[in-house]
């Protein structure tokens, strides 16, 4: 199948992170120092439990944003150049293709085999009752749904589960041989290691949870052909394939607005507590200013703007998908506007504590510049703010687009996001009989992803601060209770104050 | 006399990731009635975890696991945790370091007292007010009916710490613990808090534990002192005889570390103990003092020693004066030592420098720094606009010189404008007037890019070492940075840059070397080492740039007496080696003694004596110079002097007193020091002075000044 590319302005901002970051990480790798602190992560075991479903959600995302045109068959002109479909649909519209067409009437219950909803149906005899009949795709090759579908799902979710845990066996195989021929040992002798916990990689925490995953995942892809496992919407699309298009939302909405907001807080707040003077009384002025105006306010008056200019210039756009891009977009830019004050009066607050240190004194001393000190001294250790608050703020992002969308400022209404589903369902929620599951699909999804960010940021925080280690004697205390079992055989970490003396 | 607390065999532990850390392990003592045990030892080695034990305030990772701690006949640690809370603030009562931190800044001083009096004698309402006035009164605190009204801000320094003794003594306790009462107080208010405390001990015959590090606090007041030393006890012994002559090596080394005038004039290096207090998470066999220790052998290593006990009630733990047949010879020796102090103070030391340095003639002449009435206004705002209401004078009229390879010290009170002073040398804080002329080149005005050259000759090195350091950047970072500020190296040319940076790397090892450090550490990071060793970088990281003049504002305060000998054995021998001058900014008149040349003496913004050491600190001729030396804690029980005991705190630069700024607290206050700031008396060709009781030199300023006076 031909197809043309397309890279909406999301998508190639998605890139340029994607492409940042895997430069980053190879400078990181080069440097042996900066390498130590994301070591540390490594070892840390709910941080990789949570990277491990980051990774997940990332690949569904980045998945979703390889956008592009199918080709459509031109019969009616044997002409050489190809027609595009208007419609655009991402690598994972493809890969979902049947999950994406099967569209029922209207609501449906999970695994379920009716519609949720009672029709007049014309009896062959001529006369007609009001039932639930059965839907289009879901459970549709069952003959006797009532006998037969508790055992066919519990089947198939077998089948599905099991293949799972063959593909985790072949990866934790493939992992092992990795790590085997890396440390020149065994392979049985690595799995044991990996079976105790003895490896610095927490592979274990890691294994185990990719074996969750992976069983998870494999039921419900082989559910999910033939069931809609998370029911359908009041449209009859399938609420599982929203939920994970959702996801691409969610994650542009959390790390674009960053992206934004950054450069805004950190010159400005960095400025601000450095400089003092005049530069802090103009940026002083300036977020108050922005602060004391009502937030939605500004958003709804933007956001109006702009799809006001949309709608007069339709010919700036190819497709539909190009314009609801574009607004989640200017969303993600005008929150980051809107949103940069909280951060950047924490840095402002930091900077004026740091810059009284004696170490940036001595740089004065011996005649750094403003520029170096800035990016050297204060930075760096400034950072950790920036990492708890960013990721504080993906959440509260990823709940203002729902806010939004209920004002009808938010994403426009052919995207799909955990905000346009929350929002449908508040109208579900008063229904009767109620219809749960949208709302239920969201949740999950929603909580699975805040929740390993904000346990991933952690591990890394604490990873990145050098004094954690002195700090963490609470903890420690919690844990020589377990480890009182074994003989603990750990040299005390006292090389620095006793190798070497005057 | 009963002992009022019989500490036996106390063990504490902290619970720490890696291993439990002994903070005391094993710890036996007694205090009678009426007496004042000194717990003496560096930091680190469980003092105030000693103190903690005995109040039961462990922090949560801290747990007693043995001995017991008798109060009276009363065991501490069998008591519920309900009636422990009826014996702390009543029976057993402490101070602490801080005095700002331990006061509730939303309380007036009757409420906080009033909190004690209420729990533990169930007074209230007018009664209560009358016993508080009472409390306060035995403090010193003048006019105490209306100060108990007063909030802790309104309080200076010394009379917090008053009030912190007024709140532990609301509850008449049998015993007193101080913890470290004295170390964040000035010398000349240390003085009126030390004698405060023998004075109300004489009355009430109170019981006193003071946890110190402060060998001259210690002599100043204890009866009977302990040395601790990780974790456990290793000598206890009355005060004289102690002073007079300590028996374990450990208690020699301390008291040898100490810098003074009489080791600088032999020329010897201070006794450094080598190493730092091994951290407690180890298990000892052996004594614990062994891998530091001059005298240890085989011995030392494989058994703990016990108790043994010496003339006197001298007892001490180390293997030198067991009487068992093994260690008779290196008794012998030992005792020869001990009989010879000259000797012995040889022996402790490394090797006498080079002995009183050679004058160097063309030094003599030439003045590497010139500081001329140097003066620094804060400006104070006030209002809506922020219009300036007045000045702080932090730095008003300051002129001094410092010669090549010379040692000048700033030495004064906190608050005094010292750091001041050394900033606005070094520019880093704008000068309000006044010249500073280094090798002839006037500093002040320099535009900035001219100024960044010269900043290589001029470098600073910090109290804290713990907030001079990036804790975020590793040791080679932290000392390449100036290198490449201020582009040391001259043959690192355009296109040579990976030659350059090659050759920088080396520089960094030599610079840590010459410091006392392996190169290898250059790859951690400062939170990886102890405080002596992060000065040892801060230091490292000023000689990376070759300067000329390093200004050290207070470099030892935050380290302890045997780091601190560590440090300014270096600071010496980097200055024989390398030349350099130092501006030392200190308030330690001890270290002043062993390390200056000159001496300038800071009261309020101006230099009120100056002059060469000796003549400053053997006839002081400025009141306040004066008094300054005689508040000095002293060791040697022989030389007993007469304190001059200071009323009052120092006035606030914003609002200096007329005339001569010290006349307030002046014991020998006459009419015309409160008219006029006095002129320069000289005494030699170095030694000056300003005050009114010696003849004033006769120039038309100060004529015309005493001319206004008298009309």
């Amino acid at each position: 199948m031909s197809f043309k590319p397309v890279i909406l302005w999301t998508d190639a901002l998605v890139y340029f992170l994607v492409a940042a970051m895997i430069v980053f990480a190879w400078y990181v790798r080069r440097n042996e120092h900066l390498l130590a602190p994301w070591r540390r992560v490594s070892h840390s075991a709910s941080g990789m439990a949570s990277l491990t479903v980051l990774i997940f959600f990332v690949i569904i995302g980045l998945l979703d944003t390889v956008h592009l045109r199918p080709a459509v068959e031109n019969n009616s002109s044997g002409a050489a150049e190809t027609a595009y479909s208007v419609e655009v649909l991402s690598l994972f519209d493809v890969i979902a293709t049947p999950l994406r067409t099967q569209v029922e009437k209207t609501y449906s219950a999970p695994f379920a085999v009716y519609l949720y909803a009672r029709e007049t149906v014309e009896l062959p005899g001529g006369g007609q009752t009001r039932e639930f009949p059965r839907l289009k795709y879901g459970g549709a090759h069952l003959k006797d749904p009532e006998a037969q579908l508790f055992a066919d799902i519990i089947g198939k979710a077998i089948a599905g589960a099991s293949l799972g845990l063959f593909l985790w066996g072949l990866i934790v195989v493939m992992l092992s041989l990795v790590l085997a021929r890396r440390s020149g040992e065994s392979v049985p002798s690595v799995l044991s290691a990996i079976r105790h916990g003895a490896t610095a990689v927490s592979w274990k925490t890691i294994s185990v949870t990719l074996a969750l995953i992976l069983m998870l995942f494999g039921a419900a892809l082989t559910l999910c052909g033939n069931y809609h496992i998370l029911g359908t919407d009041k449209v009859g699309q399938d609420v599982f394939y929203q939920s994970l298009k959702s996801i691409r939302t969610g994650l542009v909405i959390g790390t674009l607005t960053t992206l934004m907001m950054l450069p805004f807080a950190l010159l400005l707040g960095i400025t601000a507590g450095y400089f003092r003077g005049w530069a802090d009384d103009v940026i002083q002025y300036l977020y108050t200013t922005l602060s004391s105006i009502p937030g939605v306010l500004l958003i709804a008056a933007a956001v109006l703007m702009t799809q006001v200019y949309m709608e007069t210039h339709p010919e700036l756009f190819d497709t539909v998908a190009m314009r609801a891009d574009l607004r989640l977009l200017f969303l993600c830019i005008i929150l980051g506007v809107t949103s940069w004050t909280g951060l950047c009066r924490l840095l402002r607050g930091e900077t004026l504590k740091l810059r009284e240190m004696e170490y940036i004194q001595a740089a004065h001393a011996f005649g750094v510049s403003h520029w170096r000190i800035l990016s050297r001294h204060i930075l760096p250790n400034v950072m950790h703010i920036v990492l708890i608050t960013t990721v504080m703020d993906f959440s509260g992002l990823v709940l203002a687009e729902a806010v939004l969308s209920y004002v009808g400022v938010g994403v426009d209404p052919s995207t799909i996001s955990f905000g346009t589903m929350i929002n449908a369902a508040r109208l579900e929620m008063a229904r009767e009989p109620m219809v749960w599951w949208a709302l239920f699909a969201a949740f999950s999804f929603m909580f699975a992803l805040v929740l390993s960010a904000n346990l991933f940021a952690d591990a890394v925080q604490n990873a990145f601060d050098p004094r954690v280690k002195t700090l963490s004697a609470r903890t420690g205390a919690l844990r020589r209770k377990i480890r009182k079992e074994g003989p603990v055989a750990k040299p005390a970490a006292t090389g620095a104050e006793d190798s070497f003396s005057s | 006399m009963s002992p009022v607390l019989r500490i036996n065999n106390l063990e504490t532990i902290l619970h720490t990731e890696a291993m439990p850390v002994r903070a005391v392990d094993g710890l036996t003592l007694q205090i009678m009635r009426g007496e004042t045990f000194a717990l003496l030892g560096e930091s680190g080695c469980g003092k105030s975890m000693t103190a903690l034990s005995v109040m039961r305030l462990l922090p949560d990772a801290g747990e007693i696991i043995g001995g017991s701690v008798r109060l009276g006949e009363e065991d501490l640690l069998l008591l519920p945790e309900t009636a422990m809370r009826s014996i702390r603030g009543k029976r057993i009562s402490m101070i602490f370091q801080e005095p700002m931190l331990s006061l509730n800044p939303v309380m007036t001083v009757a409420d906080q007292i009033g909190e004690v009096l209420q729990r533990h004698f169930n007074l209230h309402g007018g009664v209560a007010r009358k016993r508080i006035q009472e409390i306060l009164d035995q403090v010193g605190i003048p006019d105490p009916s209306r100060r108990m009204e007063e909030y802790p801000f309104q309080f200076s320094g010394g009379m917090k710490q008053r009030m912190m003794i007024a709140m532990a003594l609301a509850g008449e306790p049998e015993l007193l613990i101080a913890d470290e009462p004295t170390t964040a107080l000035d010398v000349t208010i240390q003085a009126q808090v030390l004698d405060l405390m023998r004075s109300l001990q004489q009355r009430d015959g109170m019981t006193i534990l003071l946890i110190t590090h402060d060998l001259g606090v210690a002599a100043e007041i204890a009866h009977r002192v302990g040395i601790m030393y990780a974790g456990e006890i290793v000598e206890t012994a009355p005060r004289d005889e102690f002073f007079r002559g300590p028996a374990h090596p450990y208690s020699r080394k301390l008291l040898a570390s100490l810098p003074g005038r009489d080791r600088r004039r032999q020329g010897l290096r201070l006794a450094a103990i080598s190493g730092n207090v091994p951290p407690l998470s180890r298990e000892f066999s052996g004594c614990r003092f062994a891998d530091r220790c001059d005298h240890a052998w085989e011995l030392c290593h494989e058994v703990a020693p016990g108790w043994t006990s010496l003339a006197g009630e001298q007892q001490v733990r180390c293997h030198l004066f067991n009487q068992n047949p093994g260690s008779r010879v290196p008794q012998r020796q030992f005792e020869d030592k001990r009989l010879d102090p000259a000797v012995q103070a040889k022996g402790s030391s490394d090797k006498p420098d080079s002995g009183v340095r050679p004058p160097d003639a063309e030094s003599q002449v030439s003045n590497l720094l010139t500081v001329t009435d140097l003066k620094v206004y804060f400006p104070i705002h006030k209002g809506l606009i922020k219009h300036v209401a007045g000045y702080i004078k932090a730095v008003d009229g300051v002129s001094l010189e410092i010669c090549r390879g010379k040692t000048l010290a700033l030495v004064g009170e906190s608050g005094c404008g010292k750091t001041t002073v050394g900033k606005g040398i070094l520019q880093l804080i704008p000068t309000t007037g006044g010249s500073v002329r280094y090798d002839g080149l006037e500093l002040v005005g320099l535009e900035r890019s001219r100024l960044r050259k010269l900043r290589a000759e001029l470098q600073l090195i910090f109290q804290d070492p713990y907030s001079s350091l990036n804790p975020r950047m590793r040791i080679v970072d932290v000392i390449e940075e100036g290198m490449n500020a201020l582009n040391v190296e001259d043959e690192s040319e355009a296109g040579r840059v990976e030659r350059a940076s090659g050759t920088r790397r080396k520089k960094v090892d030599t610079l840590l070397e010459s410091v006392g450090l392996p190169p290898e550490t250059k790859w951690r990071y400062p939170h990886e080492f102890s405080g002596g060793q992060r000065q040892r970088i801060a230091i490292a990281r000023a000689l990376a740039v070759n300067p000329k003049l390093i200004v050290c504002d207070e470099p030892t305060s935050a380290l302890d007496v045997s780091v601190q000998a560590q440090i300014l054995n270096l600071l010496r021998e980097l200055q024989n080696t390398l030349g350099l001058a130092y501006l030392f900014i200190t308030h330690n008149i001890s270290v002043v003694e062993y390390l200056a040349d000159e001496v300038a003496v800071m009261y309020l913004g101006r230099i009120v004596e100056r002059g060469a050491v000796d003549e400053v600190l053997t006839s002081p001729r400025h009141p306040y110079t004066q008094a300054l030396l005689s508040a000095v804690p002293v060791i040697e029980p022989a030389s007993k002097r007469e304190v001059i005991h200071l009323h009052g705190d120092l006035p606030s630069p914003a609002n200096p007193p007329s005339g001569c700024h010290f006349h307030p607290r002046c014991p020998h206050v006459m009419p015309v020091c409160r008219e006029v700031y006095p002129g320069t008396s000289t005494f030699s060709s170095m030694h000056m002075a300003h005050c009114y009781l010696y003849p004033q030199q006769q120039d038309t300023a100060c004529v015309e000044a005493q001319a206004q006076a008298q009309a």
